[in-house]
């Protein structure tokens, strides 16, 4: 499926807010499906929900920048999530996210200049079992040292 | 239902779920279908087993036999020998089972020995996405129960009566808590689930939630009952999709089965239900917060009282319970409150779960009764420390718990032992740190974490645990001076007693635990500049052991900064002054001659 356009993109939006309209609380369940089809919360998308659920932007502005998972900027087309959760973090994460930084040249929180990659030190994602774990969106790689990272980058 | 001669149990948690299970899911119906037998064995997506260290699991009944550690390529050999032949494929067992003359059952396992399975009886048991099954195993048998034979009152009774305490990590009594919305007033409340499981290292609700979702529906159903409710809420974290994905199937199967609805089971009782997302904020576990971020605000807690019990979402009375806490409920009524209070300590009833992981190598989800000792859950289930390290502590309560030492190993597994331990029970996470850790650095990095999730609002938390951390960061600079470990001290009691919620009101404990256990440590960063377990790169010092060095000079040849001289034959020399303690000589060395002190 190509790629949807933002106009598209802005008239899914509304979609979305009306779905969610109704509901009690329903800025939380509108952002979080806005991010998750921007990839980021656009001052556009923000301005429209502000004016559909009638919230001022200013609230709107304070919850995006309160919750982790909120991003005013737009991301990378891979995030790749290094879990710095106990588990991880007592079996090395730190030599795992301090070799992705040095791979891909940034600092955690940031985006790789062409866009492809943005990496970010995350809490725990629950899979301790597998320790220390990173994600590259939706995969999982687990029981890692730093010198698998190399390979893994290499399949995007 | 269908009838089928065999079951072949898939772990599809999160853990075997990312180690592949899917492929060996598919490979699994595909051979069965080459050999005919897919009306005969039936492949079942089933929630966690447990043993995560072993992912991906496969159990076959009605033998139950236990295969770990599957790869795609083995379900070939399984399908021919163990399914089309009924012969055990051995060699791909877990090698625990295996015993010189037979096969043991699962059961006799030492991981699965001293386990009773309460909160966990379904994970792994029956397939989550299917209301039929979780029916067969007497599912919506105590709904049925409650909404026709009992009173509100008597409901809250039996929980009473059962010992139940809160799960989440407070362990405050669940009847009293639902006794409290009960007597409160009003035209509308609300039951809500806490699946906002952000301590690091605990993953018990996630499992649950993925492994036997409609058993949180029920329970939330017979708690709307006792307290008078129509409408739950379950707070889910968005980092769990396949949580979210099963709770809403399970949701809308309820909803057709008329489980949850305008009616349910024909008794004219209402109640429904739906998933909100979190969207990644640690404070949102906190229950004022919770109903915050629900009520789509940024999640900050609010002063108490009033409890939500009085007024809560929306500003109605509300109750909100965990996970596991309402995993327990359903089996209270089907069993009896004296069933379940026979089980633990005097005041701490059940079973409860916890998270392993760290340095242990049986890592993964137990369920023990309260009662069961440190060693017992560690060493036994837990199977000990691998590489043969020795203990040193584990964590247990997260970033608001603290460490337990080898010499309170023996100490019975209850709420009110691990607080008096100076930690607490908090949801479950234990990890073990062996040897190689450094204390003062465990304790920094919770910090880290606190400063991180501070949402800000009350003075104490949002600065004085930022100021922890500085001095915590100097200590592990070798920056630390005298005075340093009063001064952390002084912060952490005046956090403790002024801080708004739980979240800042425990966040000192890491330090106060470390500091009660392991001050040597503290002290040997501090005076002698000295990281014991040599994990503060800061405090780090490389050394050429003079007799083991050959004088190749590859060190030499690989440090970045050029610090290390030396003339070949002889032993070679590192200049601390220089040293950027980056490691590579340490790593590079073929005889093993250079250590890190």
């Amino acid at each position: 499926m190509a790629e949807m356009t933002f106009k598209e993109k802005m008239d899914k939006l509304d979609h979305i807010i009306n779905e969610h309209k109704q509901k009690p609380g329903a800025l939380m369940p509108v952002l979080n499906d806005t991010q998750e089809l921007f990839g980021y919360l656009p001052e556009e998308a923000q301005k429209r929900i502000s004016e559909e659920l009638n919230i001022p932007m200013a609230e709107i502005f304070g919850v995006a920048t309160f919750y982790s998972r909120f991003t005013l900027k737009p991301r990378g087309k891979f995030t790749i999530s290094v879990c710095m959760g106990t588990a991880c973090y007592v079996k090395d994460a730190q030599g795992v996210l301090d070799r992705l930084k040095k791979e891909l040249n940034v600092e955690a929180g940031d985006t790789t200049t062409d866009g492809k990659f943005t990496l970010e030190a995350t809490r725990c994602l629950g899979c301790c079992g597998l320790a220390p774990v990173i994600t590259v969106n939706e995969d999982v790689y687990g029981k890692l040292v730093p010198d698998d990272v190399p390979d893994i980058l290499s399949k995007y | 239902m269908e009838m089928y001669r065999s079951h072949v149990m898939i772990c599809k948690g999160t853990g075997c779920n990312s180690a592949g299970s899917e492929r060996i899911a598919q490979n699994f119906e595909a051979e069965l279908k080459k050999h005919g037998l897919e009306n005969e064995v039936v492949v079942e997506r089933t929630g966690c087993f447990g043993l995560c260290a072993l992912g991906p699991i496969v159990i076959i009944y009605p033998e139950a036999s236990f295969y770990s550690q599957v790869k795609p390529e083995d379900v070939e050999e399984i399908v021919k020998e163990h399914l089309l032949k009924g012969r055990v494929v051995k060699r791909l067992l877990y090698a625990e089972t295996v015993a010189e003359d037979k096969i043991k059952s699962i059961n006799e396992v030492d991981f699965y020995k001293k386990q009773v399975r309460v909160a966990l009886r379904n994970c792994g048991v029956i397939n989550p996405e299917n209301i039929d099954e979780y029916i067969a195993f007497d599912g919506y048998k105590a709904i049925e129960k409650v909404l026709t034979t009992m009173t509100p009152a008597e409901v809250i009774d039996v929980v009473k009566r059962s010992g139940l305490r809160g799960r989440g990590g407070g362990g405050f009594p669940t009847g009293l808590k639902w006794e409290f919305a009960s007597k409160s007033v009003n035209d509308k409340k609300y039951v809500l689930c806490n699946a906002d499981e952000g301590d690091p290292g605990a993953f018990m609700d996630r499992s649950v939630l993925e492994g036997d979702p409609h058993a949180i529906i029920e329970a939330m159903t017979i708690a709307a009952y006792a307290i008078g409710a129509d409408q739950g809420y379950v707070y889910c974290r968005a980092e769990y999709p396949i949580a979210v994905k099963r709770l809403t199937i399970a949701i809308n199967q309820a909803r057709e089965y008329g489980l949850l609805g305008d009616n349910i089971l024909g008794t004219g009782f209402k109640f429904d239900m739906e998933v909100r997302l979190g969207a990644g904020a640690f404070v949102c576990g906190e229950e004022t917060a919770l109903i915050a971020s629900i009520e789509g605000e940024r999640g900050m807690p609010r002063p108490r009282p009033p409890f939500p019990a009085v007024k809560g979402l929306f500003g109605k009375p509300t109750i909100l319970n965990n996970v596991e806490t309402y995993a327990n409920i359903p089996q209270i009524f089907l069993n009896g409150p004296e069933w379940f209070a026979s089980m633990g300590t005097e005041k701490s009833k059940g079973t409860k779960v916890f998270a392993l992981g760290g340095k242990i190598n049986n890592t993964g989800l137990v369920e023990i009764p309260m009662g069961t000792t440190m060693r017992e859950v560690i060493f036994e289930i837990g199977g000990g420390i691998p590489n043969g390290k020795k203990y040193k502590a584990a964590q247990t309560g997260g970033p608001s718990g603290g460490c337990i030492p080898a010499e309170h190993l023996d100490v019975e597994i209850d709420y009110d032992n691990l607080i008096a331990l100076g930690s607490m029970m908090g949801s479950g996470g234990l990890i073990v740190m062996d040897e190689d850790n450094c204390m003062v650095d465990i304790a920094r990095y919770f910090l880290d974490f606190t400063v991180d999730e501070s949402c800000g609002k009350c003075t104490p938390c949002r600065e004085g645990t930022k100021r922890m951390l500085e001095i915590l960061d100097k200590i592990t600079e070798g920056k630390g001076e005298k005075g340093d470990i009063e001064m952390l001290e002084t912060l952490a009691h005046t956090i403790k007693n002024a801080s708004l919620c739980g979240l800042g009101q425990t966040a000192p404990n890491p330090v106060l635990s470390t500091l009660t256990y392991f001050r040597d440590e503290y002290e040997a960063h501090i005076k002698d500049k000295k990281c014991p377990a040599g994990v503060c790169q800061g405090l780090a010092k490389y050394f050429v052991i003079e007799e083991k060095c050959k004088g190749c000079g590859i060190c030499a040849k690989q440090c970045p900064v050029s610090c290390i001289s030396g003339k070949p034959k002889t032993p070679y020399v590192i200049d601390s002054a220089k040293c950027v303690k980056c490691g590579v000589c340490l790593e590079k060395c073929p005889f093993k001659a250079i250590v890190k002190q």
